[in-house]
């Protein structure tokens, strides 16, 4: 740590694993529901336990991207944060903001949490994935505005590297879209078409350039390689990322009341999305094998690998799986659909932010370069558990949804939902079993800040 | 590639590449937001079609079930609920809410008005009538 405000990040990503904890727990409870219907019922019924474990997901990434932005961008603008004081305050409106939504969605029925906080003069709730009641939406756009102001106005006063500049512009780009998850329109197609500028234009656009931004940022700390070296790679590939995803929006619009020509073009240009993500693979593993030093810390570099080959494979490879339109017709929202988001959401973004707390987090601690040899041991552990139950996961998920596309959907004589259902709960179960093992994997990760540092040991 | 593919090169990539991109995308919604009554048979939204849309968010339904395919994937898919089982059957169905059948999935009892759920059932009938490109496959959803 070279400036001394970057220690608000810290906290950030304190939060961010606090919170990581919850959204795994609510998995496993969702995941018992598939296959023991009334656990938990009616204390707490599947939609409040989703729609706790996908905002809790989305909020403990937006504090580890915001934690990255704390962290890196200081060191990469060569001074300190314009106002550390501003980054603690949000942090705190922030993680209370989210604690009381959280509480809300599980105290109070959702309809009385509407009616509690006005949803009926500017209704923006019930909305998948933005089920945060309005007031909850307008603290985040503060927070977020903070934010920007705050590493803003660091990067504008420092050495602009293109690091900052994309981390920026991805930052950016976070607060914009999310405007849009006000407009909630009594037209359901038009509610559908600009709902996806925020979680399409998000997922598969502006959160690439983070990741691109962090990934950069630590593959330059470990590896020592020349950043113009680097830089060239992000240009490339953050290119072909927003080449491919904007139009790839696309293979949203096949079914929604929207002209056919999304059809085509949302084929052709989602099927290029894996593209930025092979490049990453190549590009990181590529940076790794030149490096010009050693670095101690070897969990970073795991991760730093890791990440980038789980999001190809769960971004690209499992998205691609479903994104031509002809298939799509007959995935569209099944298991299949699922079993993508959850290995896409882990390889791209839990892992990148789990990185950059890997790296960042001992220096941070006032750790010489690393945690000693046991930290990482643990570290690594729950690397490999995590990620390995995560393919687990998504391939449960994807036998899952192949059986429920086959009798649901594709023979002559289709069956019910809850028929098909039935079909498939062995699948539910082993998915359960993985989500347990993913959840062992967790534990390790937490174990690992816990080691306590050995006497220095010789390299 | 060092030589031929300059740093400068992938930016302009990057910066035309993107500005083309974003120019397209707001073009193609300018057409498709103007396309869009054609499809969405909007000239059909009664009041309470929108009274409805929003109880079907003030209880989180997309929570359980899919609506033209978005959603969660707990509980069948509602787009086409109304040619499925058809007005009648939902009220009841919501009524009678939960089963209670051990083991089973279930569905919270919301304690609807009657208002409500004329105006769900609104909603659910108007929704199928979008024009979807014949999604979804069959009437099982």
């Amino acid at each position: 740590m070279k400036y001394q405000s970057q220690s608000v990040a810290k906290l950030y990503f304190i939060a961010a694993i606090g919170l990581f904890v919850g959204q795994i727990v609510f998995g496993l409870v969702m995941g018992l529901q598939y296959v023991w219907g009334d656990f938990l019922f009616p204390a707490i019924p599947f939609n409040v336990a989703r729609m706790v474990h996908t905002n809790l997901l989305i909020v403990w990434l937006l504090f580890g991207f915001m934690g990255a932005g704390y962290y890196l961008i200081p060191e990469e603008a060569e001074r300190e944060l314009v106002s550390p004081k501003l980054a603690v305050v949000l942090f705190w409106i922030f993680l209370v903001a989210g604690a009381l939504t959280i509480l809300g969605y599980l105290l109070v029925p959702y309809a009385g949490l509407a009616k509690m906080t006005g949803n009926e003069y500017f209704p923006t709730m019930g909305r998948e994935f933005l089920e945060q009641p309005t007031i909850t939406k307008i603290g985040i756009v503060i927070v977020a505005l903070g934010f920007l102001y705050n590493v803003g106005m660091t990067v504008i006063k420092g050495r602009k590297t293109v690091i900052n500049m994309v981390m920026l512009t991805g930052l950016l780009g976070l607060a914009v879209m999310f405007l849009f998850s006000f407009y909630n329109p009594d037209n359901l197609v038009m509610d559908k078409y600009f709902w996806w500028w925020v979680v399409h234009l998000w997922v598969e656009g502006v959160w690439e350039l983070i990741l691109a931004g962090m990934l950069a940022f630590v593959l330059i700390k470990i590896t020592g390689i020349d950043r113009e070296v680097i830089e060239k790679w992000v240009y490339l590939i953050i290119a072909l990322t927003l080449i491919s995803g904007i139009i790839g929006t696309g293979h949203h619009y096949y079914w929604i009341g929207t002209p056919d020509y999304w059809k085509p073009l949302g084929s052709i240009f989602s099927a290029l999305e894996p593209i930025p993500f092979f490049l990453m693979v190549i590009y990181a593993f590529n940076m790794v094998n030149r490096r010009r030093r050693e670095h101690p810390n070897k969990a970073a570099t795991l991760w730093a690998l890791g990440t980038p080959v789980m999001a190809f494979l769960g971004a690209g490879v499992w998205g691609f799986l479903h994104t031509l339109a002809p298939v799509n017709y007959f995935t569209h929202g099944t298991q299949i659909t699922a079993s993508h988001g959850h290995m896409a959401f882990y390889g791209a973004y839990a892992m990148i932010v789990m990185a950059m707390i890997s790296y960042a987090m001992p220096l941070l601690r006032g750790r010489a370069g690393a945690n000693c040899q046991r930290a990482q041991l643990w570290e690594m552990w729950s690397f490999w558990l995590m990620t390995v139950a995560m393919v687990f996961i998504t391939l449960f998920l994807t036998a899952a949804g192949v059986i429920q596309v086959w009798f649901q959907r594709y023979t002559e004589n289709p069956e019910p939902f809850m028929v098909v259902q039935d079909k498939i709960t062995i699948f539910y179960w082993l998915r359960e079993l993985a989500g347990v093992i993913f959840f062992i994997g967790l534990i390790c990760y937490i174990v690992s800040f816990f080691i306590k540092e050995d006497k220095p040991a010789k390299a | 590639m060092s030589e031929v593919f300059t740093k400068s090169t992938a930016r302009n990539i990057y910066y035309g590449g993107s500005l083309f991109f974003v120019l397209l995308f707001l073009a193609l919604t300018f057409d498709t937001v103007n396309r869009m009554p054609k499809h969405d048979h909007r000239q059909n939204l009664t009041q309470s079609v929108a009274d409805g849309k929003r109880v079907w968010e003030e209880n989180n339904c997309i929570g359980c079930h899919t609506l033209i395919g978005e959603g969660a994937y707990f509980a069948p898919e509602l787009g086409n609920v109304y040619k499925r089982r058809g007005g009648d059957f939902i009220k009841a169905w919501i009524k009678s809410q939960p089963t209670r059948i051990p083991g089973r999935r279930q569905m919270p009892q919301f304690n609807l008005t009657e208002k409500q759920l004329d105006d769900m059932v609104a909603f659910l009938k108007w929704t199928g009538e979008i024009d979807t490109n014949n999604w979804p496959p069959n009437i099982e959803g």
